[in-house]
């Protein structure tokens, strides 16, 4: 039915963020042949796997149709608690434990409020973003923390010869794929994205399921967090700031949709966290000025943006009703 | 054997009766046809059956058991399936998916539930194969025509092993063709014992479908009996409570020889091909034509809702430029859209606000543009009172609460604040009841009167007969056939209609 000419063209806006990296990928690679050294590509990896643990969580929010704005102040809230608590001593598991307590505990807050009081997630996960900051700033008292030797140490240790951030990174990119694509739960996901009412009339447990990704986007937002914090060795009173929009780019970057329903993991959000950290290492190897860093990132995600909106429209056209052979 | 029954079912809404005191009781094996204008309390019935809403006072009975569901997961494990007008599929998913969202095939991995996907797809083709629909299970169902997503909702109705299913106005978006496949499936699935609830306002269908009917009239059963008890009048005397002696009233006034809409040589790749007529001051005509033959998407063109390659389009001798939807309602051209829920009307909106809608850039004064509310609202209210809607709905109620009958009123009214020159409508009855069909086709032929030029799309044949002055027939894009009043011929229009579909399917 579809011709050749438009099974190219589906192909191609079916792959944008892969032809995307791609482009990046060649383009500072010919500009600096160091960019593509094995050293340099294994960096920017560990350097995406923290936005990318976000970003993940963030893509099982987007999948509902919803949006978690708090997922930076946890990532700082979880930090400065953990911080704390290894500063008195207590052992490195109870802190880990804590950070991912907090975590769940504020997924969970955010999911009371949008799933039982009805208010809208963009409301309730902005208020919480402010209370998060502002609990981890009162807690830090706005000052830069040091964390123990320990924490360096976790962030740079290997198992098996990986480094503990990508590590970290692919169990959860793994783990989350397997549950979005192949387990019931995932797929109910998608269900209740796609249309809220309709879920509720299939029997689908709408509330619950609606419930679970922000509790999973806490969760995976601590993590992020310990990942980030393990590699700095400091939180700074800035930590974790803007990394909720960090986290949302890397999603839509990845194809997700912000209406619900559409959007994987794997390869889209990953490939969105990984492109957005490679053109920042590559301005970094390229000497570009600092200031122009947010720039490009932005024409970065606007042309993720404007392909993706073009797909949408061509996918439309073409699966339009056509009454005659053109 | 009663595989159903239910009595003295009453159903009250903030104090007005939906339903009083009704009772029916279905065989295994029986197709029950239900009938009633809209608002008569057919949907509040079944939502009743299906566990979407809880009957006041009554009693059911499933298999001679009691049965009281709390909700639709409930009637469903009990054997009930409740196909919905707006279908309840999930459009980003595939079609196994949509099968088994609730109750995914499994098997374990290291403990991992996960999907078994082979156990899926065969369960799926296996369903599908029942429901004739010879489709791969993974496609997703935005893919799907309308046609094949019912087929899909029907597939799940199998998957429950439903013995009862509920068939809400199933054939207003389908095909000739995917129409008589359904009624071919129904026949199946009565023959396998299940039980049907058929609801429509094609009362041709129900005739044909039907073991037993129903009329529901203002939440009351006003009559009950086999088929052969029923004909075509009976039932709409039933339904509207009085005689209905002329659905069509008679064309009091001739077209005039002005031309109010000129079409020539019309052309879209894949759409439209070399379409042209004229359509004169005061004159009612009817484009015919089947499901996919292009005269919806040509009614969009018309209204620059869609773009045209070739021809022109002249709107009393000028042309249309730009030839956009603002340009076309500045220059007198209405269009009243087949899809009255996603494009004719802003749901949350109140009634009077929806009538306002396209008159109200006209009401503005002053620098700031501000909108002269008091003048426009006046207005608006005659306006009601012209397409007859209920002076106490007008404001506070938001237009989904509406019947359709009512909504459509608005969706007429809001183009009626001014008399066009050029209305087009676009299916203008469909999905609403009788009495309200009447009164649209009596403001049709009011405008006529008053010099405004109609051009009437409907796949009701019979409907444009009654109504029109003239009648042009599309077939795969391109005018096929033209008739004049008095040489109407149902048969004539229906051959002109398939004769190029039959051509091609020879030589393909």
């Amino acid at each position: 039915m579809t011709s050749f000419s438009d099974k190219v063209l589906l192909r191609f806006l079916a792959n944008t963020s892969w032809l995307l990296g791609g482009a990046v990928f060649l383009f500072f690679g010919l500009l600096s042949p160091k960019f593509l050294e094995v050293a340099n590509l294994v960096n920017i990896l560990i350097q995406s796997s923290s936005a990318g643990i976000v970003a993940i969580g963030m893509t099982f929010v987007l999948l509902t149709g919803g949006i978690d704005l708090s997922v930076g102040a946890v990532m700082f809230l979880s930090a400065v608690v953990a911080g704390k608590m290894a500063l008195i001593g207590l052992p490195l598991p109870v802190a880990i434990l804590a950070i991912v307590a907090i975590g769940i505990v504020f997924g969970g807050v955010n999911a009371f409020f949008i799933t039982r009081l009805k208010i809208l997630a963009f409301v309730v996960t902005l208020a919480t973003l402010y209370v998060g900051r502002g609990l981890a700033l009162m807690i830090s008292q706005t000052r830069a923390m040091n964390l123990p030797e320990t924490f360096l140490h976790i962030g740079s240790a290997r198992l098996l010869g990986i480094p503990f951030p990508i590590l970290v990174f692919a169990v959860m990119l793994v783990s989350s794929h397997l549950v979005l694509t192949r387990t019931a739960y995932g797929r109910q996901i998608y269900a209740v994205g796609n249309d809220l009412t309709t879920g509720a009339k299939a029997g689908l447990p709408v509330l619950r399921i609606q419930a679970s990704v922000y509790i999973i986007s806490g969760f995976l937002a601590a993590v992020g967090g310990i990942v980030s914090v393990a590699q700095l060795g400091a939180v700074s009173p800035t930590f974790g700031n803007q990394r909720e929009f960090a986290a949302v780019a890397a999603a839509v970057l990845g194809g997700t949709s912000l209406f619900g329903g559409r959007g994987k993991v794997f390869p889209g959000t990953i490939l969105g966290a990984i492109l957005i950290q490679t053109v920042e290492n590559g301005l970094v190897i390229l000497n570009a000025d600092p200031y122009i860093y947010p720039l490009i990132t932005a024409s970065i995600i606007f042309l993720a943006v404007l392909l993706d909106s073009l797909r949408h429209q061509q996918f439309k056209e073409l699966y339009s009703r056509k009454i005659r052979s053109a | 054997m009663i595989l159903f029954e239910c009595e003295s079912i009453s159903k009250r809404f903030l104090g007005a009766t939906a339903l009083r005191n009704v009772g029916f009781n279905l065989e295994a094996g029986q197709v029950l046809g239900l009938v009633g204008e809209n608002g008569a309390g057919k949907s509040t019935l079944m939502n009743i059956l299906g566990g979407v809403l809880a009957a006041d006072t009554g009693q059911m009975r499933l298999f001679g058991e009691s049965y009281n569901p709390g909700n639709p997961a409930e009637a469903s494990a009990r054997g009930i399936a409740f196909i919905h007008q707006e279908l309840n599929l999930f459009t980003n998913l595939s079609i196994c998916e949509n099968l088994f969202i609730t109750s995914f095939p499994r098997r374990r991995i290291a403990g991992i539930p996960l999907i078994n996907r082979a156990r899926l797809r065969e369960a799926t083709s296996r369903l599908l194969h029942l429901v004739e629909l010879a489709i791969d299970p993974e496609i997703l169902v935005e893919q799907l025509s309308p046609g094949e997503r019912q087929l899909v909702e029907i597939a799940k109705a199998l998957s429950i092993d439903a013995r009862l299913i509920i068939f809400d106005e199933p054939t207003t978006s389908l095909s000739a063709r995917e129409s008589t496949h359904l009624f071919g499936l129904i026949e199946r699935l009565r023959s396998e014992g299940r039980s049907i609830v058929y609801i429509s306002h094609v009362l041709e269908d129900v005739l044909r479908l039907a073991d037993k009917i129903l009329v529901l009239r203002d939440g009351e059963i006003v009559g009950r009996g086999s088929k052969s008890q029923f004909d075509f009048g009976k039932l709409i005397a039933l339904m509207v409570g009085r005689q209905i002696e002329q659905l069509y009233p008679p064309r009091c006034s001739a077209p005039s020889q002005e031309v109010a809409l000129e079409l020539k040589e019309v052309s879209q790749p894949g759409v439209v091909e070399n379409v042209s007529f004229q359509l004169y001051k005061g004159e009612i005509l009817g484009i015919a034509g089947l499901m996919g033959s292009g005269r919806s998407e040509l009614a969009r063109i018309v209204f620059g809702l869609e773009t045209h390659a070739r021809g022109t389009i002249l709107l009393n001798r000028r042309p249309l430029s730009p030839h956009t939807p603002k340009e076309c309602v500045r220059r007198g051209m209405a269009f009243l859209t087949e899809n009255r829920r996603e494009e004719g009307l802003l749901m949350e909106w109140d009634v009077a606000r929806n009538l306002a809608l396209v008159q109200s850039p006209f009401y503005i004064r002053g620098p700031l543009q501000l909108i002269r509310d008091a003048a426009l609202l006046e207005r608006v209210a005659a306006t009601a009172e012209h397409v007859r809607l209920d002076a106490s709905i007008l404001r506070g109620l938001a237009v989904k609460s509406l019947s359709g009958g009512n909504q459509q009123k608005v969706v007429l009214g809001k183009w009626l604040v001014e008399n066009p020159a050029v209305f087009v409508l676009d299916e203008p009855t469909r999905g609403i009841d009788v009495g309200t069909r009447c009164e649209v086709y009596k403001i049709v032929n009011q405008l006529a009167s008053e010099g405004t030029a109609l051009l009437v799309i409907s796949s009701e044949i019979e409907e444009l007969m009654g109504l029109c002055d003239r009648i042009l027939v599309m077939c795969r894009g391109e005018i096929t056939a033209s008739f004049m009043r008095g040489q109407f011929d149902r048969e004539a229009i229906l051959k002109s209609a398939l004769r190029m579909a039959s051509v091609s399917n020879s030589t393909a």
